[in-house]
């Protein structure tokens, strides 16, 4: 059979191709819908937070920070209480990392305050004198993309039916309200803050991505 | 049939995809010296504003070494070979000799952008998938026309029996097409929100624990199929052409290749072992990772094999030398990782420099060198010229050796010692180590991993200092050689 496989490509790249597909049909397939199903009162990300996740997205902050706190209790003494599945229902793409250079993020809007991430973005030696993090000061100047994330919301929305606009759930609305609703959530976030440059932003309208960053890890919990 | 004397082979095809792996060896490979460099040394991560920071440029260095040095090496040496196992030239068909060329330079524009976006800050953060879907078009594309050019060629070949390296080949085309298309699946939102916002942006088609199974089940296995499957074709090859030894075993390549297809797949989930993913899954990748082994091994016992009376020749050419280790790094890198996979080693190892370090001793030994050994054997082949020094292949391989030795003890002694500081307790239970204790732990051996990573860039400079001289300026050849490359002292 394998000499005449090897005589007849065609049938040798189907043969192959079943083979190697196997495992995806058997392995992935099967609990796809249980794995996706939200832990009770989940809520989908605000605009603001999604903004902020976003970023978090783009600038690869995987590469260093996870957001799975394993079952030890070392992790869970550490970090919090153990990750959930349904606790990632709306995380698309997933961020769980795969190296520690840094913390487990998955609670930190349990243990660390606005005030404190506004110093360590800034300047992490001024948190965490041994700190190997690079300071991220662009993010003080350069203004978050509310409305992609508003794209973003609405396309969940429409295509995976993500509960937007459901009663006791995250509001989204029209474009301008999703604009004016991060906004307000952003006014708050900045009161707790210092720089003068994000306070001033935040008066004129504007929104900085530290805002919005600060918005998602925070909601983190 | 026709002899084989008259074939005149045409090697533009493989000539530019040989300058691109060099290129993009040189340049991922700084960049990785560069960010290992910025762990040990964080001032180093504001040399470029916000350009220059680790988390820009990590990706930066996996996409540009995966997918810039290594498929291009790839293609290089597919370019190559499949014209001669096949017993048929590329100029005899002008059509696959356009699409060859097209199949270049797209996916050298199509690199280009990718590394661009990566530094803009555009990612998807799904590992070495985080290419936004512009990029992921361009690369389908690409792709696409591999597929035209392979199986174009094999339509018009002489030889009816497909070589073992064709075998593997074939198999890379599918295996990439299949995880690549699947885990990139995903939604542009600028369209279905009806013109809203950047048109980069894009949501992942699965959510949460689906997209951490979609996304491991790709990131293994484009491991397996970019870093294994078409370096085992080339091994295949290379070796018995250079060393004029026959394959030692065809029943263990058959046994190996079915055997790899059908187990690599299943091993993904161990990257997700005590993570939210059914335990059953994590229990398979466990299982199977283990098994793996037999296939693996099997290769590369085939080809250590291979070399049985006549190991002389290691002493004689530097190329068998980089072949011969290439696979001896192949079975130290493919019995580590089945010990990750345990699952209280991998309650350890999990997170830790051991992973990267496994990666490295994977790519920097078995990749690395088994596609400097297949250019160098080309070169004479394609450029009708000696190797300009056999000597700078030997500094080479000591270094680079010296280098991977180096790298992969610094990244074990580090992984285990920050895997058993972030668990150890005092005598009351209490967590013993800050966070922090444990990164200021590790500066010195992310010091000796880094002038490990400068050890093997410097081989990896004078090897294309190798390569630029034979290519211009080297003794030229009457006829080619047969076996042995041959190169100037």
């Amino acid at each position: 059979m394998f000499h005449w496989l090897e005589k007849n490509p065609f049938f040798f790249a189907v043969g192959v191709f079943l083979v190697i597909a196997f495992a995806g049909v058997i392995e992935i397939l099967p609990s796809f819908a249980e794995a996706s199903r939200p832990v009770v009162g989940l809520k989908p990300y605000t605009v603001l937070e999604l903004a902020g996740k976003n970023i978090y997205k783009n600038e690869n902050c995987i590469t260093c920070h996870s957001q799975l706190i394993r079952p030890f209790k070392s992790e869970t003494d550490r970090y919090g209480q153990v990750s959930l599945s349904g606790e990632y229902a709306y995380d698309r793409p997933f961020l769980w990392g795969s190296r520690r250079i840094g913390p487990d993020l998955h609670r930190v809007g349990n243990y660390r305050s606005t005030d404190w991430h506004e110093n360590h973005m800034m300047d992490p030696k001024s948190v965490v004198p041994q700190s190997i993090m690079p300071a991220y000061p662009y993010m003080f100047t350069k203004m978050a993309d509310i409305d992609t994330a508003y794209a973003e919301a609405l396309t969940v929305k429409k295509v995976f039916a993500t509960p937007y606009d459901a009663p006791n759930g995250t509001k989204l609305g029209t474009l301008e309200e999703s604009r004016a609703a991060a906004l307000e959530e952003a006014k708050v976030i900045a009161a707790d803050m210092k720089n003068k440059e994000v306070k001033d932003a935040v008066a004129r309208g504007e929104i900085p991505q530290i805002v919005a960053l600060i918005a998602y890890l925070n909601r983190l919990k | 049939m026709q002899s084989n004397a008259a074939l005149e082979y045409d090697y533009s095809v493989a000539k530019l995809f040989t300058y691109a792996t060099i290129l993009f060896g040189i340049l991922g490979m700084s960049v990785g010296v560069l960010i290992a460099a910025q762990l040990a040394f964080p001032e180093l991560n504001y040399l470029f504003g916000e350009y220059g920071t680790f988390s820009r440029l990590r990706p930066v260095h996996t996409n540009t070494v995966i997918f810039g040095f290594m498929i291009s090496g790839i293609w290089a040496t597919y370019y190559y070979l499949s014209q001669r196992v096949l017993k048929v030239s590329m100029a005899e068909s002008k059509f696959l000799m356009f699409i060859g060329k097209l199949h270049f330079w797209l996916y050298f524009v199509g690199a280009l952008a990718a590394v661009v976006s990566l530094l803009l800050g555009i990612s998807a953060s799904k590992e070495y998938a985080e290419f936004e879907w512009p990029i992921d078009i361009v690369i389908v594309l690409v792709w696409v026309l591999w597929g035209i050019s392979m199986f174009g060629l094999i339509g018009i070949r002489r030889e009816k029996s497909l070589y073992i390296s064709m075998w593997y080949f074939i198999a890379t085309f599918l295996g990439v097409a299949m995880l690549y298309l699947f885990n990139n699946m995903e939604v542009p939102t600028y369209f279905v929100s009806g013109g809203i916002g950047s048109i980069m942006n894009s949501v992942s088609m699965y959510s949460g624990t689906n997209d951490a199974l979609v996304q491991w089940w790709y990131g293994h296995n484009a491991v397996a199929f970019v870093f294994t499957v078409p370096i085992i074709a080339m091994n295949y090859y290379f070796l018995p052409k250079e060393s004029g030894q026959a394959i030692y075993s065809y029943k263990l390549s058959l046994l190996s290749f079915w055997g790899l297809m059908f187990v690599y797949l299943w091993a993904g989930s161990h990257h997700l072992i005590y993570s939210t993913v059914p335990d059953w899954m994590q229990t398979m990748g466990s299982i199977f990772s283990v098994i793996l082994i037999l296939p693996s091994w099997g290769s590369a016992i085939n080809m250590l094999l291979t070399m049985k009376g006549e190991w002389n020749q290691l002493t004689e050419n530097p190329i068998i030398k980089l072949l011969v280790l290439g696979s001896t790094f192949y079975m130290l890198s493919t019995i580590e990782g089945p010990i990750q996979s345990i699952k209280s080693v991998n309650a350890i190892a999990h997170f830790t420099d051991w992973i990267p370090g496994h990666v490295h001793d994977g790519v920097l030994g078995w990749v690395g060198f088994m596609t400097f050994a297949g250019l160098l054997h080309m070169a004479p082949r394609m450029f009708k010229r000696e190797i300009h020094s056999k000597k700078l292949i030997e500094l080479q391989f000591w270094l680079q050796t010296t280098g991977i030795v180096l790298y992969f003890t610094a990244m074990w002694i580090a992984g285990i010692t920050q895997g058993m500081m972030w668990r150890a307790v005092d005598e009351y239970g209490n967590l013993m180590y800050s966070f922090i204790d444990t990164v200021a732990a590790l500066h010195p051996y992310w010091v000796i991993r880094t002038l490990a990573g400068v050890l093997y860039l410097s081989g990896v400079f004078i090897f294309a200092y190798n390569m630029i001289k034979t290519m211009t300026s080297s003794k030229e050849l009457a006829q080619e050689p047969k076996n042995q490359s041959p190169m100037a002292a």
